[in-house]
């Protein structure tokens, strides 16, 4: 504590000349503002900061829909992916970012409910039937899309080495498979998080380790991110790169289509890990009820209807309607490999430790 | 008035600007840099009770720690040596001789500094890769990749601070060593190379921290097999929230810098002294002397510069459609919307950005630089020149990831809720560029012999009027410099930034990655078309900055 009382005695002293540099800098003319802070004394905010990862995209004439119907003013800010998102708002618990998340996934969900960054919320709009992607039984996130984490195979490649699409965990491991697959790091890259949790979905906690072993002596390739690996390492993308098949996502093919509608690429659809993205409202929000609101509006039809085409995931709710492409492809996963958010909180860190350990030596 | 009160009015008059001199940089180091870093460190030192050692001492004393560590330090003093060495023979042939398109070379080998690193292990790994145009030298993955890519990024820091020095160079004492029987070796390791040391050391400290904290890089170009002190902080904040590693690990990083710089300023002040500056170019045709330096910089330029930007170039043209400017074409749409603006805006908010910050940076470092640049008599004044030197360099070395989350946990509160402002991203960009600023223009401001302050001293000239009529003009030429390498700076900057980032206003790199985090032919397409956006943007901005000095230099 002692330290701390320091600490305020470092800014106030600080603050005089710094001061004259904010000052000056708010004359120059930055026209921020949005700040939740400003009306503190109204009862109803007519602001709201909405905090989200960096793949986060709305149309503008969403945006403005939502505006128009709550009379808010929202600010939008995407600091961070992943991890590094729920990391933030852990860190910024005494004086929170913003409102509402959007982004958190069920591979970091865990933690951000544990550190109690989350004010539970029961939306009205939340689809029944969806159980199985619920983060935890009082609404602490709200489920609001999903993507499958599959790998992606290079069509025209096994055509030419006249080899069958593998189809599950062990002909990767079969050495007529050997030093086709390139895979993401877990410890930096989500996909590659998803995977190494769809093994352990498979095997479970005492047969993963041997599985990507079997995997490591077949000659998988390690890439430190999925940029890497799907546009330089992937022989499918327009990277033309060395390895057939690689780890990515059940709607990447979509992307790879050529004018006659005939893509490049193919998900296989035995080995997905279904990644779900919660939204949920920050513990200590200057604006709870917007919260609220923007959570029941991210479940309306219209703007689940928005997000295959603005986030590339899909909608949690069943009963939107999805682009055409998409039925093409998404529609083939029919069993994701499941594991619980809780499972994964608790686990993630000793798996990720004992795989880089095994994998990488 | 007393003669006393008056002596007190006029001690007040001459020490007043010296203390806003120090003090406003200062307090913009302190606020935006220093409170942040202490905000960080600080939680790794607090178990959630009460205040403990132990978990910072655990993560130092492990093995896993220390192998990390003696492999930051392997790569970037490696980096840093080869840098140097293939860096200085640029700075002769591009600064010193007479060659025909000079000037498009200087600029070009300025522009891989910003671009950013997920572009660059794009731009590296396609030549690397078993397939590419270099794949025969099997290099993908290998410890030679990363320092390639370290030379790649850095040549220029070492090119134009040593570059811009030596062109200033008075060959008088060249030639009188000549005279007198020196061969030319000689004469150049007697005198030249005595003379440039300042400079080279200067550059040399530079691009040790950031070699030291190069991130991207070492993650993409390594395959993940090579861990640095910085994309250890990188992983254990963000994906174990582990602070009290990351507290030790930015301590580590603190050290690092301050050693190294206290290091390099024990050998510059070894060699330090006034030297004659010419003031104006002294470019010379080409002898055979000079063949040995040509080869070594047209094989550097060749290999490490042109090569990935001419592979980036050339994969920026591949389209849906074969070869092509489609994807610059695209550039002006929002990437079927899965952008919040178009690249061309993304390309005017980094220029907007860039601008303030650029302002920021020069005006601070030319405060900070001119104060440094003073000779104190007194030992202790001495002293305290020497670690505000230091202070300010610390950012070179210190995580984006600590700056940033430091940011995040500091300034929450009024009036310095700067979170959701965006002046926070041309701030947290002067931090960065500030040091570079401050290293172009010490080594000419150290430089200019005091007698001539003294002289104009003795005939009354105020401290205004000498700044203006000796020391403006002599810095010229480093402040064209200064001022491109800080625009270019804040283009590029990357780290901290994207901890700040607000969608409705994306920079340009923020865009490029956003883009190259997606699958498709069209996204990766753009990607690397804007990638190529801010590689020219860079080269128009350091040759406007080079035109600058030059003009202003003929002037003098």
């Amino acid at each position: 504590m002692k330290i701390r009382d320091y600490g305020k005695r470092v800014r106030s002293k600080l603050l005089t000349p710094g001061l004259v540099i904010v000052t000056a800098l708010a004359l120059n003319g930055c026209s921020t503002g949005n700040n939740p802070n400003d009306n503190p004394s109204s009862s109803t905010p007519t602001t709201l900061t909405v905090v989200t990862h960096g793949s986060f995209s709305l149309s503008e004439e969403t945006k403005a829909a939502f505006e128009a119907s709550t009379g808010i003013k929202v600010t939008y800010l995407s600091p961070a992916d992943g991890g590094t998102l729920v990391s933030e708002l852990i860190l910024t618990k005494d004086a929170p970012l913003g409102d509402v998340v959007f982004g958190i996934d069920n591979t970091f969900a865990g933690r951000a409910i544990a550190a109690g960054v989350l004010q539970p919320y029961q939306s009205a709009n939340l689809p029944v039937g969806i159980d199985a992607i619920l983060a935890d039984g009082i609404g602490s996130l709200t489920p609001i899309d999903y993507g499958d984490v599959c790998l992606n195979a290079d069509i025209a490649w096994y055509e030419e080495h006249a080899q069958q699409l593998p189809a599950t965990f062990e002909d990767l491991i079969d050495p007529a498979y050997s030093g086709q697959l390139v895979v993401t790091n877990p410890a930096l890259s989500s996909p590659g998080l998803a995977f190494l949790s769809a093994t352990v979905g498979a095997f479970g906690e005492n047969g993963y380790l041997d599985f990507w072993r079997s995997l490591a002596a077949n000659g998988m390739k390690v890439a430190s991110s999925w940029t890497q690996a799907y546009t330089v390492e992937f022989s499918g993308s327009s990277g033309h790169g060395y390895y057939p098949l690689v780890l990515s996502y059940a709607t990447s093919p979509m992307y790879e289509e050529d004018e006659t509608g005939v893509s490049a690429t193919v998900a296989l659809p035995g080995m997905c890990f279904r990644q779900v993205e919660y939204a949920g409202i920050i513990a200590g929000a200057q604006n709870p009820e917007g919260a609220q609101k923007f959570i029941d509006f991210l479940l309306t039809q219209e703007v689940q209807e928005t997000i295959p085409d603005e986030m590339y995931m899909a909608p949690v709710n069943p009963t939107a309607t999805l682009p055409a492409a998409w039925s093409k492809y998404v529609s083939a996963v029919t069993t994701p490999i499941n594991v619980p958010t809780a499972t994964i909180a608790e686990r993630r860190d000793a798996w990720i430790q004992a795989w880089t350990e095994t994998v990488l030596g | 008035m007393s003669r006393q009160q008056w002596a007190r009015v006029t001690t007040l008059g001459r020490w007043l600007p010296w203390a806003l001199t120090a003090l406003i940089p200062l307090a913009f180091l302190a606020i935006f840099f220093v409170l942040p870093v202490f905000g960080l460190v600080s939680r790794g030192f607090h178990d959630g009770d009460t205040w403990t050692l132990s978990n910072v001492t655990a993560v130092l004393s492990s093995t896993r720690t220390w192998r990390i560590i003696r492999q930051t330090l392997l790569f970037a003093v490696s980096g840093t040596c080869c840098t140097v060495l293939l860096g200085v023979p640029g700075a002769y042939v591009l600064y010193r001789l007479r060659l025909p398109g000079q000037r498009v070379w200087r600029v070009m080998a300025s522009v891989p500094f910003v671009l950013p690193s997920v572009v660059v292990g794009v731009a590296f790994k396609s030549l690397l890769a078993p397939n590419g145009l270099l794949g025969f030298l099997e290099l993908d993955g290998s410890p030679v990749a990363i320092i390639a890519a370290l030379v790649f990024f850095n040549y220029s820091v070492v090119v134009r601070t040593v570059g811009a020095f030596w062109a200033g160079l008075d060959v008088k004492q060249v030639e009188a060593a000549r005279s007198l029987g020196a061969s030319p070796f000689r004469a150049f390791t007697t005198v030249t190379l005595r003379a440039l040391t300042p400079a080279i050391m200067s550059a040399a400290a530079l691009v040790f921290l950031f070699c030291a904290s190069a991130f991207g890089v070492v993650l993409v170009l390594g395959g993940s097999r090579y861990g640095t002190v910085e994309t250890e902080i990188w992983y254990q904040t963000t994906a174990l929230l582990n602070l009290p590693a990351a507290a030790a690990l930015s301590i580590v990083q603190l050290v690092i810098v301050v050693v190294s710089l206290s290091l390099s300023n024990v050998a510059r002040t070894h060699q330090e002294r006034a030297l004659r500056l010419a003031g104006r170019t002294t470019e010379r045709s080409l002898t055979l002397t000079d063949v040995p330096a040509l080869v070594v910089t047209v094989l550097t330029m060749g290999l490490l510069l042109v090569a990935p930007l001419a592979t980036l170039l050339w994969r920026s043209l591949q389209t849906r459609n074969g070869f092509g400017f489609g994807n610059y074409a695209l550039l002006a749409t929002t990437a079927n919307g899965s952008l919040s603006v178009s690249v061309w805006q993304a390309a005017l908010n980094s220029l907007l950005t860039g601008a303030v910050a650029m302002l920021l940076a020069v005006t601070l470092g030319a405060a900070v630089s001119y104060l440094l640049s003073r000779r104190p008599t007194s030992i202790w004044g001495h002293a305290l020149l020497r670690s505000l030197d230091s202070a300010f360099m610390l950012p070179l070395g210190v995580s984006a990831v600590t700056v940033g989350f430091g940011f995040l946990i500091t300034l929450n509160r009024p009036p310095l809720d700067l979170r959701t402002s965006w002046v926070l991203i041309p701030i947290a960009q002067a931090i960065v560029a500030l040091p570079l600023v401050v290293r172009t223009l010490l080594p000419t401001w150290r430089a200019i012999d005091p007698k001539l302050w003294e002289a104009a001293a003795t005939l009354g000239a105020t401290e205004g009027r000498i700044l203006r009529t000796i020391d403006l003009p002599l810095l010229l030429r480093s402040l064209g410099l200064a001022v491109g390498f800080a625009f270019a700076t804040s283009l590029g900057e990357f780290g901290a930034t994207s901890f700040l980032s607000r969608p409705d206003r994306p920079t340009l790199p923020v865009v490029v990655y956003k883009l190259i985090s997606r699958p498709g032919v069209d996204n990766l397409g753009m990607a690397l078309a804007a990638a190529v956006v801010l590689a020219l943007l860079t080269g128009v901005v350091m040759a406007v900055a080079e035109l600058l000095s030059k003009g202003e230099e003929s002037g003098w």
